[in-house]
């Protein structure tokens, strides 16, 4: 899959988009992640492997600063 | 461009929050966006109020009606909101130290009249921000800046307090169980009185690194472990009880509303003029 990178440094891989200026990098997502492809990288969360994600969006559910987020129809369903 | 449910509920020209890396109570806060979210209720028509402390800059964040107030103050303001106005969604965010110590006396008279606010003390067990002061629910043996040996009080257990005091919707949920914190909010919004959701969040930066429960990992990690269901603890000794979280919902129990009541006296005076 793609990656693309957005205005105000946004990352997006379509499944899976990432705010790096709002991570804080306390690691809960990567810990949560039941796929564990995620990683903290210099205090920000990367993505190591985005073919393997199920957007389950438990990093999205347990992110205390919403700087991961599942993409997609789940998003526009919301809000 | 942050989540859908983000962009329409936070204020995101101030996002990132300033609670520390871990802090629970930014998992608590997108559940009650989330809860607000699926009640469907009208943005305009709710009006979110906070006293003092971590859990009280929450509304800062949030796209709604906020007042944020003073120490302990906040269900006193509530009151006056919701009396004033009783068609909005009175929500209160508090902290364990703003609700049970400065505001102990409002939180447990608002339970007793059954006012029509909805309540969600975000408790932590600590005084965060000033410093990790030992709160009313640090409990026992447990260490605070304030308490270097052990903390010798007894903790509140702020469900049983607010059930006694006469709250009509009462429950308790972790920043673990971020689902569980959003239907509980939910059912507190469909319940006219008074109603408290305790959630438990994990304080990396004082309360966790006083007491040696690690990273915010592992502090949500131990609420994933440690958290047993009213059904479950049940089947539980109080023994293998001792030093686990009871979640769920406490109590359910629909009671005539303060507001409502109010409002009959008015209109029965009205009716004699």
């Amino acid at each position: 899959m793609e990656k693309k990178e957005l205005k105000a440094g946004e990352v997006s891989y379509e499944k899976l988009i990432i705010n790096p200026s709002w991570c804080k990098g306390c690691g809960i997502c990567v810990a949560f992640c039941p796929k564990k492809i995620l990683s903290i990288e210099n205090e920000k969360v990367k993505v190591d492997d985005i073919e393997k994600c199920i957007q389950c969006g438990m990093c999205e559910l347990r992110c205390p600063d919403y700087a991961i987020y599942v993409g997609g129809k789940k998003n526009e369903k919301r809000g | 461009m942050p989540s859908n449910l983000v962009e329409k509920y936070f204020r995101t020209e101030k996002l990132p929050q300033i609670w520390c890396p871990g802090c629970g109570h930014g998992v608590i806060t997108r559940s009650i966006v989330d809860a607000i979210d699926q009640a469907g209720l009208d943005k305009d028509k709710v009006c979110i109020v906070s006293g003092i402390g971590c859990s009280s800059r929450a509304p800062g964040y949030m796209d709604f009606n906020t007042l944020h107030t003073t120490h302990g103050r906040a269900l006193a303001f509530a009151t006056g909101i919701k009396l004033a106005k009783p068609e909005l969604k009175v929500i209160v965010i508090t902290g364990d130290g703003d609700a049970t110590a400065i505001g102990g006396n409002h939180f447990i008279h608002a339970c007793r009249r059954n006012i029509g606010i909805t309540t969600i003390v975000y408790n932590n067990n600590i005084y965060g921000m000033t410093g990790g002061q030992y709160s009313p629910t640090t409990p026992k043996h447990e260490k605070g800046t304030t308490a270097p040996f052990g903390n010798i009080d007894k903790a509140f257990d702020i469900c049983d307090l607010a059930s006694a005091a006469g709250a009509s919707y009462v429950g308790r949920s972790t920043a673990y169980h971020a689902n569980l914190t959003t239907t509980l909010v939910k059912n507190a919004l469909n319940n006219e009185g008074f109603s408290l959701v305790e959630a438990v969040s994990g304080c990396p930066t004082y309360y966790g690194r006083k007491n040696k429960k690690g990273n915010a990992v592992d502090m949500m990690n131990w609420y994933k472990d440690n958290a047993v269901t009213a059904a479950a603890a049940a089947k539980l000794s109080e023994e293998q009880m001792a030093g686990k979280i009871l979640i769920g919902e406490f109590k359910n129990k629909p009671e005539p509303e303060y507001t409502s009541e109010y409002q009959k006296i008015i209109d029965k005076l009205a009716k004699g003029r």
